[in-house]
């Protein structure tokens, strides 16, 4: 390769690398002809659990069955479907599971607030803690009483005799 | 009582060990089906090719108990449980159903005549649509169906024998009373 093609050639390199919205599992003949059922479609799959390799999502997974749900995904978009209801579509089939993005209910609360309130938990036990802990470093000690000044300017003045 | 409030973050560390010991024991891969206790989806399949056991549909399926077996030629695991699915076949304790799973009619068919057919009649799924309507994502998977045309059991993975005399077998038993 000559000095002059290399640049034009990482530079095509780096687009395809970085470019935005990269295509990933889809493949060329799964794709709606509308583009903007198309990018509907893109948007579903990236929120829909393959429940084959488990934490990718249909639009990444090379599974089988995540290329059955992207068929799938885009027959019922096709078919007049809103978002929700492919979903709930999927959701009647494998369950919440499916949804990369848990469902908010009493149910799931735990799961969606529970780090947060653990988090203000320990910090109110923080708070507490050096609270207290200043409460009980900071008050002046008592003045001493003659008996011990007595003893202390005693101690002060009383040079060893050496 | 202040003393107690020591032992707090122990049983809070207990508490989540705890959780996490139960959760090592189960296997993350093997989900919950959400379609127990609910009606078989509706569907009809035409018979695998070069066999003459017939097509299947939810009509064939219900008013019967039934295992509604899911498998394919390519399947390894399918070949682990099959020997069991001859045996209850021959026992005649229950209707058993085949969903063949994305496979080949020509291979289904010779598996079946290398190995035997414990179904009644199989539904040949080549694009894995109907699969998808019983919540499939690995084969083989084994539903048990009442009378009422209900999936009442979903096991993922072959049948083990344990399988059988311990949870199946007794789930057929308590569905004939």
């Amino acid at each position: 390769m000559t000095r002059r093609a290399i640049l034009p050639a990482l530079a095509l390199a780096s687009a395809i690398f970085f470019a935005p919205d990269a295509a990933r599992a889809v493949l060329p003949q799964e794709m709606l002809p509308d583009p903007a059922l198309e990018a509907r479609a893109r948007d579903l799959s990236r929120e829909i659990r393959c429940q084959v390799c488990q934490n990718q999502s249909i639009d990444d997974s090379n599974a089988p069955l995540a290329a059955d749900l992207r068929r799938l995904v885009r027959e019922r978009l096709v078919a007049g479907d809103s978002d929700r209801e492919v979903f709930d579509f999927l959701v009647r089939r494998y369950g919440d599971y499916v949804l990369l993005r848990p469902p908010m209910r009493p149910g799931t609360w735990p799961l969606w607030f529970g780090p947060g309130a653990l988090l203000i938990l320990g910090a109110a036990g923080v708070v507490v803690y050096f609270r207290r802990r200043r409460r009980a470093l900071s008050p002046a000690p008592a003045a001493l009483n003659p008996e011990e000044q007595r003893r202390v300017a005693h101690l002060l003045n009383d040079r060893p005799e050496a | 009582m202040r003393r107690l409030f020591f032992l707090l973050p122990l049983i809070a560390f207990v508490a989540v060990a705890g959780y996490f010991a139960v959760g090592l024991t189960r296997d993350p891969s093997k989900l919950p089906s959400v379609l127990i206790d609910r009606p078989i989806p509706e569907f009809k399949l035409p018979a695998v090719a070069g066999t003459n056991v017939p097509g299947l549909s939810s009509e064939t399926i219900r008013g019967r108990i039934a295992l509604v077996n899911v498998f394919a030629s390519w399947c390894v695991p399918c070949r682990i449980e099959h020997p069991i699915l001859l045996r209850l076949a021959s026992e005649k304790r229950v209707a058993i159903f085949g969903i063949n799973y994305k496979d080949w009619h020509e291979d289904a068919a010779a598996w079946l005549g290398e190995l035997g057919n414990p179904y009644e009649a199989i539904g040949y799924d080549d694009t894995g649509r109907v699969g998808i309507e019983w919540g499939v994502y690995g084969v083989p998977e084994t539903f048990l169906i009442d009378r009422d045309g209900r999936i009442r059991f979903k096991h993922i993975g072959p049948i083990t024998p344990q399988l059988l005399n311990e949870t199946i077998l007794p789930a057929i038993a308590a569905l004939q009373k």
